[in-house]
Parts: structure tokens; C-alpha cells; sequence
């Protein structure tokens, strides 16, 4: 029983960190990087969108993953400890 | 007041805060000594974290450096703060449920070796000692401009400061100088660029002020790049380096950032694992605040460079061109004897050279800010190298008395034998990194960036397999630490240095830059720690059981 919850909280934090990661990877090598040439096609106030993306938008995007990431893992962490 | 009374107040008063800290919190065990008793709150652990983590180069070059290179510069913008992702995702909270002092104690314990152990203590002290040489040399490269001191005595009271501190106070006292260091530093940084930001575009945030429009209503970006246009450099928004060799380097810098013993050091400080992922998210965040600001600054910088000097009198040049001049940064050589400056992206005609470094500089002298803005801007730098430099410090000295001396050497130490013998070794350490400072060998400056390739080729896929692939053996570790340092040492050298019969960058394999090729040391450590671990016998039962442990939430065992 309680190896199993183990279980689901593990394959939870997969789950987790394959989709944070998703991100992560789409808008640095993603947006900054590999599609930076289309992306700067687009106007975003004064900034091309790909440079916007290359010099400030993925490092916000990097702060906003690790405090969801620290939200959804302390939420995984009481459903753990719940009715052990 | 004169700027030189205005630097000794302001740097002396913040040598007083450090020395003061270090006496309060003085180290009394090796617990103290190595984790600061894990008793770090996750505010403060991840200011120390940012301060530990942004060196000199951070702090002064990088600025200058994005300015030259515009949009090539990204690499170092999304590469440095990226890893803390990966950090806070794959490393740091399993780490501290691990629980104990070092990285090499992770690798030994982990795969049931001490070779697996002394091959991470081989690679800590070469990762390490690449990156604090180039730490020592820009103290005292900034004491010298600063203090009006010659660049040796400014290594000496560099080492005398960091020597106090980190020897009286240990990872503890070094924590909270981190902690007043991060607030001198980033306050240093912010105030010119708060200020520059408001001058040129009326907008007192830099992030938002470098994409608005400037006092004559044009884009500040687009007047860049017309500037640009119009002096024959590249477009600035728009990279010249390939999109292959971007992608690496960035993943390199990201995934070296995640290794960094230094840095992965810092988790261990903490309570719980829980904090540990907390003070993840508040370095990045702290960090992220000098690294958004940096191409604004860059941005300002170049523009106001560009409009102070291009086909200006040379005789009309303010009085900060004159004095950068004298310090070697700053070069005017009148090609065509017109007495202007042509400052022309054509090599033959152009008559400036301008040093990366001057950008952040002197950034504050040439927009005119007052005397006191570019004291304090003195005490960022040096705060920002000091940092960085005892963070490294710690590293090593623990590498010799925890990983050599009471895992291998002599386990039968006492706990003050072995506080002693950190203490002995942090001394030495300071010693001969001062001695690099003085006498920089010629490929510091070249490897301080390689100094990511490596921590990336050796300890991340081995920390990362540990915890996340139940079958991952002490051959597959060793094997792949060894193939994958190797492979990086073995590029970077015949690359950057010439050895193995050399070659230039058109010999670069597959045009990957060797600053790029940690990512694919990377990957040869993968696969090969991978492709060993399946063909050798599997880790024990109690093995698995630590790693079980392990990947559990906060402070409950199985």
C-alpha cells in the first residue's frame, strides 16, 4: 500500500517535470533560438518577438517554471503525507 | 567629494560589513564549516546562491559583452539562468534528501566506489580552479582601476579578505557575506541603470526602457540598428553565429550551470528538501534580475558610445575617454589623420578599440552620473568577484579534508581534526589561487566559459542518472565521467591551445565551437554511462534502496 503511493507520487513527478521541461525547452531553444528568424517577423512594442524571447522573455518564463514547479510539488508532497 | 574619497568610503564600509559577519558567524564544527549547519533560510540561501553564482564576469563583462555581440550574447543570457531550471527540477531537491556535504559524496556513496569518488574529486578541483583564477585576476583588475593601486596589491587584499572570512567562518560565514554582498551588488547595478534607463527613454525600468521609444521618438532598438547599419557592424538584433552552434553552447552553459559544484554545494545548506526547491526559485529570481537588466544596459551603452564618439572631434572627448585611454581599455589610433573618430565595423578603416569591460565601467562617467553612483558600482564588482571566488573556495577545501582526507585518507579523524585540515586547505587554496591571480596563466581567460563544458561533460548526466535510472552502475558512472571529461579536455585543448596538432575554427567538427562541444561530451557521457551500466552487473540492493529513498518527498524515509 504504501509502496504504491510512492509510486503514483513518482510517476506524478515525472509527469510533472516532462511537462515543465516541455516548456522550458520551447521558449529558450524553441522561440529564442530556432524559430528566432520567423519570431522576429513579428512586432512586440519595441523588441522583435525572437530577440524579445532570446534576451528577456524565456528568463521570466525560467522564474515562473520553478515557482509552479515548487507549488505543484509541495501540493504532491501533502497528498503523501494525507491518511499515511 | 572627490569619486576617489567617494570609493574608499563606500568600498571600505562594505570590507567592514564582510569582516563584521565573519566574526559573528564564526564556524565551531565541520557541519558549520561545510553546510552552515543547515540552517539557511530559503530567501537568504538563494541570495547566497546569487551571489555565488554571478562572478566578476557576470557582473562587469557581461554587459560589455552582449553590446558588442547583440543578439549572439542571448547564449550567456538564456544559458546562465537556464540551468537553474534543470537545477531546481533534477538536482537540488535530491540532493538534499541525500543529505550530505559534497558532490563527490553523492558520486561515491551513490555508486558504492571511492574511485567513483576520487574521479569527481579529479573533476571539482579542475572545474574549480579554472574558474577561480579569472576570479582573483578581475579583483584585482578592479581594484587597480578603482584604487588607483597596482593590479598585484589588489589581488593581496583581495586573498587577505577572502582568507578572513572564509577560513574564520567557513560555507556559514561565506553564506551570509553572500547574502550582504548580493544586496551590494545588485543595488550597484540597478542604480546607473535605473538612471541611464530614464535619460534615454523617460522610462525608469530598464527591461521595458530598452524596448521604448528614445528622447526622439524612435524605437530605441530600431535606432540601433539603423546606427549600425550605417557604421558597417552586423544588425544587432539579428546573431552571425550559426544556429547549430548557438543551440550548443546554450545548452552547454545551462547544463554546466547545473553541475557546478559550487552551486549544487549550496542546497545542501538548507533544512528540507522542499526548501531546497524554494531556494532555487528565489536565486533564479534574484539572478534574473541583474540578467534582464544586462542587455538593457547593453543596449543603452552601445547606443550612447556610438553617439558620443562617431565622427567626433578627438580633442572634444570628454574627460572619461582620456583617463580609459590611460588604463589601455580604450585605443585611438587616426588612420587618415583628421583628428575625427571613425568608428567603423570595417576593420581597416576603423580607429577605436574599445574593451568589452569599459561598457559597464564606464557606463555611469559617460551618461554623467554623479561620483557616488560610480563608487558604489567599485563595491558591486568587487563584491561580485569576492563572492564568487569564496563560494569556490569552500569547494575545494572541502574536496581535500572531507573527500580526501576523513572519506579516504584517514577516516578515523575527529571532527576538529578535520575543521582544521579545512581550515589548512582554504588557506593554500587562497594561496594558489592568489598565485594564478598574479601570474594568470594565458589560458584562463580562455577556459573560465570552458569551465561550464567540463562540469557539464563530467558530473551532470552522472548526478542526473543516480537519482532518476534505478540500473545506473559505478561502471557506467566512472566510465562515462572519464569518457566525457576527457573528450572536453581533449577538444579544448587541441582547439583553444594547439595541442594535439591544433586547428582553427574552420576544423571544428561539424562547425561546433569548443565553448558548444560540452553539450556533446555531454551526450558521449550519457550514452556511454548508459551502454556500461547494461553490459556489468547491476548496483546492489541497498543501493536501490538509497535511491528509493532518495526520489521520496521531504524528510520521511521508505
Amino acid at each position: 500500500m504504501k509502496n504504491n503511493k510512492a509510486d503514483i507520487y513518482w510517476k506524478k513527478n515525472l509527469k510533472y517535470l516532462t511537462i515543465l521541461l516541455s516548456i522550458w525547452f520551447t521558449v529558450s531553444f524553441g522561440f529564442g533560438i530556432i524559430l528566432v528568424d520567423k519570431l522576429n517577423e513579428i512586432q512586440f512594442f519595441g523588441f522583435k518577438l525572437g530577440f524579445w524571447f532570446a534576451q528577456q522573455g524565456s528568463i521570466y518564463t525560467f522564474v515562473i517554471l520553478i515557482f509552479v514547479y515548487i507549488f505543484l510539488m509541495n501540493r504532491l508532497d501533502k497528498f503523501y503525507r494525507s491518511n499515511k | 567629494m572627490s569619486l576617489q574619497v567617494w570609493i574608499w568610503i563606500i568600498v571600505g564600509l562594505t570590507f567592514a560589513l564582510y569582516i563584521g559577519i565573519a566574526i559573528w558567524s564564526k564556524a565551531g564544527s565541520t557541519n558549520e564549516f561545510y553546510i552552515a549547519g543547515k540552517g539557511v533560510h530559503p530567501i537568504a540561501n538563494g541570495m547566497a546562491t546569487a551571489a555565488d553564482w554571478m562572478s566578476a564576469a557576470s557582473f562587469i563583462s557581461m554587459a560589455g559583452i552582449i553590446s558588442f555581440i547583440g543578439y549572439d550574447g542571448s547564449v550567456y543570457l538564456m544559458g546562465w539562468t537556464g540551468g537553474y531550471v534543470l537545477l531546481a527540477l533534477l538536482l537540488a531537491p535530491y540532493l538534499r534528501k541525500f543529505g550530505k556535504f559534497t558532490v563527490p559524496d553523492f558520486i561515491g556513496d551513490r555508486y558504492y566506489s571511492n574511485v567513483a569518488r576520487t574521479v569527481a574529486v579529479f573533476c571539482a578541483l579542475i572545474v574549480c580552479f579554472t574558474y577561480i583564477a579569472g576570479q582573483m585576476r578581475g579583483v584585482g583588475i578592479v581594484f587597480s582601476r578603482y584604487l588607483e593601486v597596482d593590479i598585484n596589491s589588489g589581488v593581496f587584499i583581495g586573498m587577505g579578505i577572502v582568507l578572513f572570512y572564509a577560513i574564520l567562518g567557513g560555507m556559514k560565514g561565506i553564506t551570509y557575506t553572500q547574502v550582504a554582498q548580493y544586496c551590494v551588488l545588485i543595488f550597484a547595478f540597478m542604480v546607473p541603470a535605473i538612471f541611464i534607463s530614464i535619460q534615454m527613454t523617460g522610462n525608469p525600468i530598464p527591461q521595458l526602457g530598452f524596448g521604448s521609444e528614445s528622447v526622439d521618438g524612435v524605437y530605441l532598438l530600431d535606432k540601433l540598428n539603423g546606427l549600425h547599419e550605417e557604421l558597417g557592424f552586423s544588425e544587432y538584433t539579428s546573431g552571425s553565429k550559426s544556429t547549430l552552434d548557438v543551440f550548443l553552447i546554450t545548452a552547454a552553459l545551462m547544463i554546466g550551470t547545473a553541475g557546478l559544484p559550487h552551486v549544487i554545494v549550496r542546497f545542501f545548506t538548507v533544512k528540507k528538501v522542499s526548501d531546497a526547491r524554494k531556494s532555487a526559485g528565489w536565486a533564479l529570481l534574484f539572478i534574473a534580475i541583474l540578467y534582464t537588466t544586462a542587455p538593457a544596459i547593453a543596449v543603452f551603452a552601445r547606443t550612447n558610445l556610438i553617439e558620443t564618439v562617431s565622427e567626433k572631434e578627438y580633442s572634444d572627448m570628454p574627460y572619461w575617454f582620456k583617463k580609459w585611454e590611460d588604463t589601455g581599455l580604450l585605443k585611438f589610433e587616426d588612420k587618415n589623420d583628421d583628428n575625427i573618430i571613425q568608428y567603423l565595423g570595417d576593420e581597416q578603416l576603423n580607429e577605436l578599440t574599445i574593451d568589452k569591460d569599459i561598457m559597464v565601467l564606464a557606463n555611469p562617467e559617460i551618461a554623467q552620473l554623479p561620483n557616488w553612483v560610480i563608487a558604489l558600482l567599485a563595491a558591486g564588482a568587487i563584491a561580485a568577484a569576492l563572492s564568487t571566488a569564496a563560494g569556490l573556495l569552500l569547494v575545494i577545501s572541502s574536496s581535500i579534508s572531507h573527500d580526501l582526507i576523513k572519506r579516504m585518507i584517514n577516516p578515523q579523524i575527529s571532527d576538529k581534526g578535520e575543521l582544521i585540515a579545512a581550515r589548512v586547505s582554504a588557506f593554500f587554496a587562497v594561496l594558489l589561487a592568489g598565485y594564478f591571480g598574479i601570474n594568470p596563466p594565458d589560458f584562463v581567460a580562455a577556459t573560465v566559459a570552458l569551465a561550464f563544458g567540463l562540469a557539464a561533460a563530467s558530473f551532470f548526466p552522472a548526478i542526473v542518472l543516480g537519482i532518476f535510472y534505478k540500473k545506473m552502475n559505478k561502471e557506467g558512472a566512472i566510465a562515462g565521467m572519464l569518457v566525457g571529461i576527457l573528450s572536453m579536455l581533449f577538444y579544448m585543448t587541441k582547439f583553444k591551445f594547439g595541442w594535439f596538432g591544433g586547428g582553427s575554427s574552420e576544423d571544428w567538427w561539424f562547425g561546433v565551437s569548443p565553448e558548444g562541444f560540452g553539450t556533446i561530451a555531454m551526450v558521449i557521457n550519457l550514452v556511454v554511462s548508459i551502454t556500461v551500466s547494461n553490459f556489468t552487473p547491476s548496483p546492489p540492493e541497498k543501493i536501490i534502496k538509497l535511491v528509493e529513498n532518495i526520489r521520496l518527498p521531504s524528510d520521511e524515509d521508505v
